[in-house]
């Protein structure tokens, strides 16, 4: 359980993190959202105590990380998969980490092997591509077998085979009841990976949410119609406040209306429908919504000054 | 089940019996510091050049005669003190600052929040390693150098009023500077700013000094973190400069410099973002 008051960061003039407050939970997934630039790693060297709040506080099961009985044993953090020293082999990368919390020798070939190393574990990690990196950060992270992991933007630099490996890491180290937060910039890799979303835009908290509240929950309602008769069906929507828009092929998406709303329109005005479906909306989207949100309101207020 | 799930998890890696502190930090440090190959050619440099000086040096007196300021002690262990030195300071700001130039800092540091206990781990066992090969090259520099100065009759032994004591603290100078750049490099966090600081403070400030009217130099010269001042250490004899300290109290002006940037240096790694 990660739990975040009033937590905020500022260096000089600028605002990095503002008054942030949430709590992630173990046994999920939670997602930290946010465009590049938005606070997502600055919030997480919070929680490993690098870097100090300028106000609030931040708590790793109920205390602040630097008072924690042993760090590796409580969070496993994988923040930079290049903040390795790259004269060092793989396996004294690990060696020297888990000495530091009396992790026996074994359990550093067991995590090797759990992501899958063990052919360059004596080599020196100068040259790992951004991909054996990535999996080397995560073998540290998973060391002390710890309650609460915390990836930073895991799946850089990872072909399709080792999102997919990663996803299931993750979502098995959930199951297991540990707390597992993960950071990205990608909307579409929380939408497959995430049970729960915390989204951010300059510093502020956003949405708080379950994932399938977030995308239920934006304003953009949308539906995919076919239609003969698509001159017709355009004057209705609009007049119904709605918007139709060109689709793939002969596909239409009328924007701003449900799909029963748009069912009941056709009906009313005698419009014959092909096809009617209610258009999921990508988490890219709502995500999009949200953000814009934020910046507009952000602009009004810095203009009222 | 989740809270089922927490209960019946397997536990990969058995509890801690009591709070990570020095011990594993003192051992994870050792480990660090003999992984990487930075360390074992800085130390080959330093035993190299320590001991070829002590060659050069003896056996340049052994042909040509000597001065009369000559020490035989002095003569096989100045290689260590003027020259050995510049390059240990070379690993002590590495031990640090690499941590920083990779990043690895924040690793290190997220396994081990402590930080003081960090910091402490890192000079002990810099220092450590650092003493005990400083202390095998001050006894064959000196084993070296007497053989070759033997053949003349200039040569010293280890019974002789104050030469065990030259002996040992150039090994230990070498190690106060070590921890000199160590704490530089925690305050500057840089591993070419570290050394080019720790040079300017070994070289350039004796230099400068030099230009004062020379009554003044003589009186300033004994507290000066480089230089002359270092000549005592490695003599059995006292200073042919009657204003410099004798070997301990020139030993104990180095260490108070080291100890005071280390002291700051721990106050800034304690406090800093990492």
């Amino acid at each position: 359980m990660i739990e975040a008051r009033g937590l905020s960061k500022r260096y000089g003039d600028k605002v990095a993190v503002d008054d942030l407050t949430f709590t992630v939970r173990p046994g999920r997934v939670t997602g930290f959202l946010g465009p590049n630039g938005a606070g997502k790693t600055t919030t997480m060297r919070m929680i490993l105590g690098l870097d100090r709040p300028t106000a609030g506080s931040v708590t790793v099961n109920g205390k602040p990380f630097a008072a924690v009985y042993s760090a590796m044993r409580e969070v496993g953090a994988l923040l930079d998969a290049k903040a390795v020293h790259g004269g060092r082999s793989a396996y004294n990368h690990l060696l020297c980490l888990a000495e530091t919390n009396a992790i026996p020798r074994r359990r550093v070939d067991e995590v090797i092997g759990i992501v899958g190393l063990e052919e360059v574990a004596r080599k020196r990690s100068k040259g790992f591509s951004l991909g054996m990196s990535q999996r080397l950060g995560i073998a540290a992270a998973l060391l002390g077998d710890p309650d609460v992991l915390m990836f930073d933007e895991p799946v850089n630099g990872l072909d399709p085979e080792g999102i997919r490996w990663i996803r299931l890491l993750m979502w098995s180290l959930a199951a297991e009841g540990r707390t597992v937060f993960v950071s990205s910039h990608l909307m579409s890799e929380m939408e497959n990976t995430a049970d729960h979303l915390i989204v951010i835009g300059r510093g502020k908290l956003i949405a708080d949410c379950p994932i399938a509240e977030f995308t239920a929950d934006g304003t953009s309602l949308a539906t995919n119609v076919k239609t003969p008769d698509d001159q017709r069906l355009a004057a209705v929507v609009t007049a119904a406040g709605g918007r139709l828009e060109r689709g793939e092929g002969d596909e239409l998406t009328v924007r701003g209306l449900s799909a029963e709303e748009v069912g009941q329109l056709a009906l009313t005005n005698g419009i014959l429908l092909h096809y009617l479906a209610p258009a999921r909306v990508s988490l890219e989207e709502a995500f999009m919504e949200l953000t814009a949100d934020s910046v507009e309101y952000q602009a009004k207020t810095g203009a009222q000054k | 089940m989740t809270t089922a799930a927490i209960n019946t998890r397997i536990r990969a890696v058995p509890a801690a019996a009591k709070r990570p502190g020095l011990p594993g930090a003192l051992r994870s440090e050792l480990t660090k510091i003999l992984s990487v190959r930075s360390t074992y050619w800085t130390l080959l440099a330093f035993v190299a050049a320590s001991i070829a000086w002590a060659v050069l040096d003896c056996a340049g007196i052994a042909s040509h005669g000597h001065g009369p300021d000559f020490n035989a002690a002095e003569a096989s262990l100045t290689g260590q003190v003027a020259l050995g030195e510049l390059i240990i300071v070379v690993l002590g700001a590495l031990v640090i600052t690499s941590e920083y130039s990779t990043g690895m800092i924040r690793t290190s540091l997220a396994v081990m929040p402590r930080r003081g206990v960090l910091y402490a781990a890192k000079a002990m066992v810099f220092a450590a390693v650092t003493f005990a090969l400083s202390l095998i090259t001050s006894f064959t520099s000196f084993f070296i150098g007497q053989a070759i100065l033997s053949s003349k009759h200039y040569n010293t032994t280890l019974t002789q009023p104050g030469v065990l004591r030259a002996v040992l603290l150039s090994a230990a100078i070498v190690t106060v500077f070590g921890l000199f750049a160590y704490g530089a490099g925690a305050i500057i966090r840089n591993t070419a700013g570290a050394i080019s600081a720790i040079l300017g403070f070994i070289f350039l400030i004796p230099l400068l000094a030099q230009a004062l009217p020379n009554a003044w130099f003589a009186d300033l010269q004994r507290w000066l973190p480089g230089g002359g001042a270092l000549e005592p250490i490695a003599r059995s004899t006292p200073p042919i400069d009657g204003h410099l300290f004798s070997a301990w109290g020139e030993f104990a002006v180095f260490s108070g410099y080291a100890a005071v940037l280390l002291a700051v240096g721990a106050w800034l790694f304690i406090r800093r973002d990492a």
